[in-house]
């Protein structure tokens, strides 16, 4: 009994530290956004390998979210006569919803364990050590780049899904099942609402990029230098970025839309 | 004795004093001070595992010790300003046992990394240094190969050259002979006696590798156990009248240094299983 009290004691102090570290670290770089905008270069190289080679999952995955939005959406609109509402709800399910919060989760899965492998292998094999005796300040010349970069792309990548998700909706509604291309479309330019609907979405997809970036990078920055380590905090990546997504969702919702 | 009053008659570049650090509740240090002189090759030697990598790190200002002073040219490392200790090594290479070199880019983007990102030289010099250090290391023709297509002693010697190519005053090397084969041992050892004479550099190294570290060293200290156990150049280190360090340079499997770990006796260590 007194073991295991000493133990939820360790670890949650344990807790407390990392959390610390954490915040030091997302300090740090944010501290050093700066070289991330004045190099831009570094930052570009990483747009690419962060936002554009993740364009393949993002596009395949909205395409059949939004065929499956269609499906599901059909089948239960058609019980009240009421199909031409198909295009609000493809649209506004991925723009509020699914569209960042998918994305978020893909992202993670794909480009966030990456950094933190990429990162905690630079450490285990002493790239970090040796550019801080160069007089190279890491954070500064590999982190803030990677961070300012996953800002950029995860958006992007949340339009792109939506985008491609309302045509995989089209694809199954209008092309397959027989609602009027006409309503889809107008049905859809008349309810999604710019500042409400857009701009949220994209509210929504700035903060999960900055949570998984924190996340990922800080874990690779952070991971212990062994080829153990590094797998450990690969996953814990993609497991704390994913918790993170749907809690902040959770909070941002609330926050956006509560109150209608 | 007349090489060891050469040696103390040069001014020291960096000055240690009773320096303690430790890594949670092992003491690594305990109170150490040497000095490390300018011009000179001065050698580290120690079992493995007695924070001789440690002992670069907490001069580089790394790592801060919890106690004692770490003076480079009169400046105390861990006083000055984090500008200031960039400043700072910029002058300092500092050869990493795996090279360390950056997995993205060529052999020869990496030796201008430095160049780089702490200059704004035309490509045109940057390219003539480089060469210039690749050549100095005999690996001008590797310099479009990727860190991932060199042998360990090729991305050492690449690692060299990038440490010297800021033209620092001093060079710390880690373990620099380890895990390599005799005849890129024997480069590595020539290299660096030459670029110590020729560029007039301080180097340290830190290895227990016993007779590349005796050849080269002007002076060398023997640590163990935090402490320093025999200080001299080579020709009187192998008088020594210590037993410890007689073991160490020949290689003893057993005596001070003790071949088991610490255990009960054997026979009742046996007869306890009964």
């Amino acid at each position: 009994m007194l073991d295991w009290l000493q133990n939820v004691g360790k670890k949650t102090l344990h807790g407390f530290e990392s959390l610390g570290r954490s915040a030091m670290f997302f300090i740090a770089v944010v501290q050093g956004i700066g070289v991330a905008f004045i190099r831009f270069r570094l930052t570009l190289r990483e747009i690419y390998s962060v936002g554009v080679l993740s364009l393949v999952i993002i596009a395949v995955s909205g395409l059949f979210v939004g065929m499956v939005l269609g499906l599901q959406g059909y089948v239960n609109f058609a019980k009240f006569n009421a199909e031409e509402s198909l295009g609000i709800f493809v649209a506004l399910s991925l723009v509020r919803e699914l569209g960042p919060v998918v994305t978020g989760l893909l992202y993670a899965g794909r480009a966030g364990s990456a950094l933190t492998a990429e990162i905690g292998l630079m450490k285990a094999t002493e790239q970090l050590a040796s550019m801080e005796m160069m007089a190279v300040d890491p954070i500064r010349r590999i982190i803030a780049p990677r961070f300012l970069a996953g800002i950029i792309s995860m958006p992007l990548l949340a339009a792109i899904f939506s985008a491609v998700g309302i045509f995989g909706g089209y694809f199954v509604g209008v092309g397959l099942l027989g609602v009027d291309s006409g309503s889809y479309w107008s049905q859809m330019q008349a309810n999604v609402d710019f500042s409400n609907d857009i701009v949220n979405g994209v509210i929504k997809s700035v903060v999960f990029g900055i949570a998984c970036n924190w996340i990922a990078l800080y874990q690779g920055y952070d991971a212990v230098p062994t080829a153990e380590g590094v797998s450990r905090a690969t996953t814990k990546t993609v497991v704390r970025s994913a918790l993170a997504v749907l809690g902040l969702d959770f909070v941002l919702t609330a926050l956006m839309f509560g109150d209608i | 004795m007349t090489d060891t009053n050469q040696y103390i008659s040069s001014e020291p570049l960096v000055e240690i004093r009773d320096l303690y650090f430790s890594r949670g509740s092992n003491a690594i240090f305990k109170g150490l001070s040497l000095d490390i002189r300018c011009g000179q090759v001065t050698g580290f030697m120690g079992p493995s595992g007695t924070g001789k990598t440690t002992l670069l790190k907490l001069i580089g200002g790394q790592l801060k010790p919890s106690e004692g002073k770490v003076y480079i040219q009169g400046q105390d490392v861990n006083a000055i300003s984090r500008a200031s200790l960039f400043e700072l090594r910029k002058r300092i290479g500092m050869l990493f046992q795996s090279g360390a070199l950056l997995t993205d880019l060529n052999v020869y983007e990496n030796v201008a990394f430095p160049l780089r990102e702490h200059t704004k030289l035309p490509e045109q010099i940057i390219r003539d240094l480089v060469l210039m250090k690749l050549e100095a290391v005999g690996l001008r023709g590797a310099r479009k190969l990727m860190p991932s297509q060199l042998s360990g002693g090729m991305a050492r010697r690449v690692a060299l050259a990038r440490a010297i190519v800021m033209d620092p005053m001093m060079i710390m090397y880690d373990e620099p002979f380890t895990g390599l084969d005799p005849i890129t041992k024997g480069t590595i050892v020539t290299l660096i006696k030459q670029l110590n004479n020729v560029l007039g550099l301080t180097s340290v190294i830190v290895s227990h590798d016993v007779e590349e570290t005796l050849s080269i060293a002007d002076y060398i200290y023997v640590i163990s156990e935090g402490e320093i156990i025999e200080s001299g150049t080579p020709a009187s280190l192998r008088k020594s009248s210590s037993e410890w360090v007689q073991q160490f340079l020949n290689g003893y499997p057993d005596g001070p240094a003790p071949f088991h770990y610490p255990a009960p006796e054997y026979t009742q260590d046996l007869l306890a299983g009964r």
